[in-house]
């Protein structure tokens, strides 16, 4: 005897849930991705400070120097071998500044220097900037939580 | 007779293949994931520096000498003498007994604005020391979360040598 099996052959799934939380998570990673993050750099753990708080208002010329651990420097996502080889990089931003009827007084220099690395080495990357022409200076550290 | 004439066209519910939109969403979902790097907020500390020149003329007489803050470090970098003006914090609460001395030395109102720290360091001094000595002089976080300003004028001392 011939059994005729229930149901309908085809199961027509609902994707309308499934797509809909797909969507949200699309725009939840949209909203949270940070473009600037691309002036980090892993290799840089920076020490933290309770009065570290993000600047209300976005600095006009930033230029940001890394130094990792062992004291090499990161500019323009060049690995440097000490603070010497920066030279020729911050003259270039000071050319850049003055074909954009700027100087280099105008520009600020974020240092975001490991947490271990020398105190006199980051001083030197200071010196050098002040011998290029840069006067404004920021020191970068994690915010931190409580006291 | 009636006659049943049946309807042409379009049938009732047109069926559209997803798979090639769910496909992309998803990878769109895969690139975000992978791309996302939870960091933590930073924050800036201005410093004022010295210039290479010296001024010339006379000082401000209405300006105050620095208030020069010595951080010296063994051969690993950590801190081992931390003075001001001679007078030397120790224990693990020395960077909140220099936070009151200097709040005890420069109070608050237009003493304070106008008051400026030195910071004079090894060279082989750990830089996370640095950050704990600004934060200690710069304020420090009431209970209410606010930033208590103390010294905003801070400088670095020429570099000593290695």
């Amino acid at each position: 005897m011939k059994v005729k099996a229930r149901g309908a052959d085809f199961v027509e799934l609902d994707y309308t849930p499934m797509i809909d939380m797909t969507f949200q998570l699309i725009a939840f990673f949209m909203i949270l991705i940070n473009f600037s993050d691309a002036e980090t750099d892993q290799r840089v753990q920076l020490p933290s400070s309770t009065l570290a708080k993000p600047p209300d208002a976005r600095m006009d010329t930033p230029i940001t120097i890394q130094m990792i651990r062992d004291g090499k420097l990161i500019m323009n996502a060049q690995l440097l071998p000490d603070v010497n080889a920066l030279r020729p990089f911050l003259k270039a931003e000071q050319y850049d500044l003055q074909t954009k009827n700027r100087s280099a007084k105008d520009a600020t220099i974020i240092i975001r220097a490991h947490k271990d690395a020398k105190t006199g080495l980051v001083q030197q990357i200071i010196k050098v900037c002040q011998e290029i022409g840069f006067e404004k200076f920021t020191l970068r550290a994690k915010s931190e939580v409580g006291y | 007779m009636a006659l049943q004439i049946k309807k042409r066209g379009l049938p009732d519910k047109i069926p559209i293949d997803m798979t090639p939109m769910i496909d992309i969403v998803f990878q769109l979902l895969t690139f975000f994931c992978m791309t996302l790097r939870v960091s933590a907020a930073e924050g800036d500390f201005n410093i004022k520096m010295p210039l290479a020149a010296p001024r010339a003329g006379l000082p401000d007489p209405n300006q105050l000498p620095p208030i020069k803050v010595r951080m010296r470090a063994d051969s690993n970098g950590r801190l081992t003498d931390l003075a001001l003006n001679d007078r030397l914090f120790n224990g693990p609460d020395r960077w909140r007994q220099l936070h009151n001395h200097i709040a005890s030395l420069v109070g608050e109102g237009s003493l304070a604005a106008s008051a400026e720290v030195e910071l004079d360091c090894d060279f082989g001094l750990r830089y996370e020391h640095v950050i704990e000595a600004i934060t200690a002089v710069s304020g420090t976080v009431g209970p209410d979360g606010q930033i208590i300003k103390l010294v905003e004028k801070i400088k670095f001392a020429p570099p000593r040598g290695e």
